[in-house]
């Protein structure tokens, strides 16, 4: 490679296209196609022409979670731009340009903040210098508004006119933000820039992308985690039409087709003879079995203060009890695809991916080529939480066109996508608490087992309250069923266990339950004053209608404080009926108030396909469930009121994708016990543990 | 291959493939109209719905042999320039997230409107057993009502705008 690059290729500020100002650091110029050195600084992020259109790179991937609106809206607040003249372009995996791309843990937002409004703020203060130099006249008599520089004197010009002068200007070292009361675009509900195309069908996903002479395939998949292909015969898949080509992918066996159902019907004729590996006999007995026999005795402490074994044993009062968490599936609607084009000597790939750059450096090592010679375009998600951020879909369509002569598209069938996923750990939690003479609490003793990640496994563990003593302590084992994110990660399954735990207490200790968390809660004050806004917003306390109940629920997490109170009903025969949620939710600064709404109440729906739909469970090493009459979803039936409220707040800014869902689960358990009288320690809720005698 | 001639959004469209092709992929593969989603080729989420001969059919498991003459409408189709009813209410109230069932959820609810013009809140559950696993049902059920709405109040307009030319000629 040559390395005695061009000065011309490390421009600071560079001029594309005619007379148009890029702001970027470093940023090398796209012809040359090579990745310098030096080409390091993340800040790529806005074009201005000098029709006065201002293009804002999004760098994140866009899965619902409204990042293609929000992100630009910080770009354009400290830029002063007209949001009307703002247009928004996805960009491609990069290694370094944009920082980091990877889309996950509520922090597209938190996480670019700094960084996005540093972007706007640079840009703005180049255009004020570059009309300053124009009138000859002090930047400090300047003043910007909607794309324009205007001048004390009442003398304005646009973003557009400017363009080019800016371009000229070194970029200053550093520049003042605004204030969050000066703010005009964060804080509104502006419309999602992506809905027009989301209503009629015009929106690309992954799986939308067709290119001329592409192809069409599908993997027959080892159906047991771990297994690999021993042999295989594909005479009649061959002799399918559509059929073009078979390609053994190691883990499965690709049909390759002119349309996605030959590659579908290929695969039904191939016969397959799998290495099912060392996991062939594993079932969800035998998981359960595993962390039983593991919870016996101690295991890795993960957290403590003071003594809470000794508190617990000379504790007034002791409470015991076992919560168990089943498997959990993603199942985005989108199935798990890809496209590729491999060609000698570089790659082009298209994916529905939360991990660009990931995915971008693992085709680029599969493959054996460098980095620079793998374009990886992001496209429109299908729903991500959590499941894209593996990459593995990126590897199937990769080494499939490794052997193909046309761009290929990789398409998983919704029953690939159920049975090998990524899922929510199972875990098996022994809770111990001890209570004073007074009903308040002096230890707490949380012992957790797990599969595979102890970050997964344990995220969340730590209580919030002030229980005096406390020890987490973990085992992780390896089950052979691959775990990974899902929405809301650890807390998901933790704040389900911690927060009907302390519910549990409460009752022993004949204490009202919202009250309780109050007393307990004064060490995180926003999380208390969540706690309270929801109690107050659903009326604790107000008498309700006979047969029903009200549970509440509170967890800090992915920096933001959320609490929530659920109304449910439990008919004789064990259903159950959740008739509203009300949420509230201290995030800090709001970038737009309808996509955090938005956010909440997708949570809220998420969260109840694993409160009380199905799980997915394992037997003879494989996944039980194939699609949705076995994995079943919340529908539009199943509908809560959902009411959500946004505390005003000038805390550090939160995350809003995923912290809505952990208090939905206990909040719900927690009814059903007022309700009914009934705890429920495991999930999913069935009815059969709810009907009553 | 056998061929066939279908009606899509109004233009006759022949293709050779398999006779036990879902309607589906002829849209998505063939045709190359990809509004049309795949979400579990089964027949239970609904992001394949479109409408034949107007009403609300998952193409996912409808082969291509068994259409017959019968005219397909899909989300491409369902107004010239996004501007149907539906489609405004669903920008007004904001619904989509990742949107990628949506245009099953809007065909659903077009249909659901050419039979019930103004639905009742238990009309709309019944009919609206698509799944979204971003959880815009709340939204869904809202924009429907909201487009109901618009739909009514401009008949209403346009009979009262035709008593007065009655009037006076």
């Amino acid at each position: 490679m040559n390395t005695n690059l061009d000065r011309r290729d490390f421009l600071k500020v560079s001029t594309v296209a005619g007379a148009g100002l890029m702001l970027g650091f470093y940023l090398p110029s796209k012809e040359n196609g090579l990745t310098p050195a030096s080409d390091f600084a993340p800040n790529a992020f806005i074009k201005i022409e000098p029709s006065g259109t201002v293009t804002i790179a999004v760098a994140k991937s866009e899965m619902g979670q409204g990042v293609r609106t929000s992100l630009p809206m910080i770009v354009a607040e400290e830029l002063d731009a007209d949001w009307s003249k703002v247009r928004v372009e996805q960009s491609d995996a990069h290694p370094t340009k944009y920082g980091s791309q990877g889309t996950g843990g509520s922090f597209s937002v938190r996480g670019s903040w700094q960084m996005l409004r540093q972007a706007g703020a640079t840009a703005r203060d180049m255009l004020v210098t570059a009309a300053a130099q124009t009138w000859g006249v002090s930047p400090s008599a300047c003043k910007t508004d909607k794309g324009f520089v205007i001048h004390s004197s009442g003398k304005k010009l646009t973003y557009g006119e400017l363009a080019e002068a800016a371009s000229k200007l070194s970029v200053p070292h550093s520049v003042k933000l605004k204030e969050n009361k000066d703010f005009k675009i964060l804080g509104k509900s502006l419309p999602r820039v992506d809905t027009p195309e989301k209503v009629t069908g015009s929106a690309k996903y992954g799986i939308d992308v067709r290119l001329p002479g592409m192809l069409f395939a599908s993997i027959e998949k080892c159906p047991v985690f771990g297994g690999k292909v021993k042999n295989y015969d594909d005479t009649k898949a061959k002799s399918v039409s559509g059929v073009r080509q078979i390609v053994n992918v190691e883990n499965g066996v690709a049909v390759v087709a002119n349309s996605t159902y030959a590659a579908f019907k290929g695969r039904e004729a191939l016969t397959i003879t799998w290495d099912e590996g060392q996991w062939a006999n594993q079932t969800s007995a035998g998981i359960k079995q595993m962390f039983e026999d593991a919870v016996k005795q101690r295991g890795s402490v993960e957290d403590y203060e003071g003594d809470a074994e000794s508190a617990f044993e000379s504790a007034a009062t002791k409470v015991e009890a076992v919560y168990e968490v089943p498997l959990a599936a993603h199942a985005t609607m989108e199935p798990m695809n890809c496209t590729a084009h491999v060609q000698k000597d570089r790659c082009e790939i298209w994916a529905p991916t939360q991990s660009p750059q990931q995915a971008q450096s693992e085709a680029a090592r599969i493959l054996g080529l460098p980095l620079d010679k793998v374009t990886l375009h992001i496209t429109l998600l299908g729903g991500g939480f959590g499941r894209r951020l593996n990459s593995d879909f990126v590897q199937d369509a990769v080494k499939v066109a490794k052997a193909v002569d046309a761009p290929v598209q990789v398409l998983w069938k919704r029953e690939d996508d159920m049975q090998h996923d990524w899922y929510r750990p199972a875990t098996y939690n022994v809770m111990r608490g001890g209570l004073n003479k007074d009903g308040w609490p002096v230890a707490w003793l949380h012992r957790v087992a797990g599969a595979s990640s102890r970050g997964l496994v344990v995220g969340g563990t730590t209580p919030p309250y002030d229980v005096r003593a406390f020890m987490v302590d973990s085992h992780i084992k390896e089950t052979g069923v691959p775990i990974g994110a899902w929405r809301s990660v650890g807390p998901s399954q933790n704040g389900w266990v911690v927060e009907s735990f302390i519910d549990e207490l409460a009752h022993a200790a004949k204490k009202d339950p919202f009250e309780y968390r109050r007393q307990l809660l004064n060490k995180s004050p926003r999380l208390k004053r969540a706690l309270e806004v929801a109690a107050e917003k659903a009326g604790w306390g107000k008498p309700l209608p006979k047969g029903m109940g009200r549970g509440i629920a509170a967890v800090e997490g992915f920096g933001s404080s959320i609490a929530q109170v659920a109304e449910v009903s439990v008919d004789k025969d064990g259903t159950l009926h959740i008739h509203r949620v009300v949420c509230a939710v201290d995030c800090g600064p709001v970038i737009n108030p309808n996509t955090i709404e938005a956010q909440l109440e997708s949570a809220i729906v998420y969260a109840m396909s694993a409160a009380f739909k199905d799980e997915i469970t394992i037997d003879k090493g494989r996944v039980v469930q194939s699609n949705f009459d076995d994995y079943s979803m919340p529908m539009m039936k199943d509908m809560p009121k959902v009411e959500a409220h946004i505390i005003p707040s000038t805390d550090s800014i939160g995350g809003i994708g995923e912290p809505a869902l952990p208090p939905l689960s206990p909040a719900v358990c927690n009814a059903i016990f007022a309700a009914t009288g009934k705890r429920v320690r495991r999930l999913p809720i069935r009815p059969e543990d709810l009907k009553q005698a | 291959m056998p061929s066939f001639t279908l009606s899509v959004n109004g233009q006759k469209r022949t293709v050779d493939v398999d006779p036990e092709t879902p309607l589906l992929w002829v849209l998505r593969d063939t045709i190359g109209l990809t509004g049309t989603k795949y979400g579990c080729g089964q027949g239970y989420c609904g992001s394949c719905t479109v409408h034949v001969d107007g009403e609300a059919t998952r193409s996912c498991t409808m082969a291509v042999e068994s259409l017959g003459d019968k005219k397909v409408t899909t989300i491409e189709g369902l107004s010239p320039d996004g501007s149907h009813p539906l489609q405004r209410a669903w920008i007004a109230e904001e619904v989509p997230q990742c949107g990628y069932c949506q245009s099953g959820q809007i065909m659903a609810a077009a249909a659901l409107l050419t039979q019930k013009a103004n639905p009742s809140d238990e009309d709309i559950t019944a009919s609206m057993d698509l799944i979204c696993r971003c959880g815009t049902y709340n939204r869904i059920r809202k924009a429907i009502h909201v487009a109901a709405n618009s739909t009514q109040k401009k008949n209403v307009g346009q009979r009262q705008r035709t008593t007065r030319q009655g009037e006076k000629p």
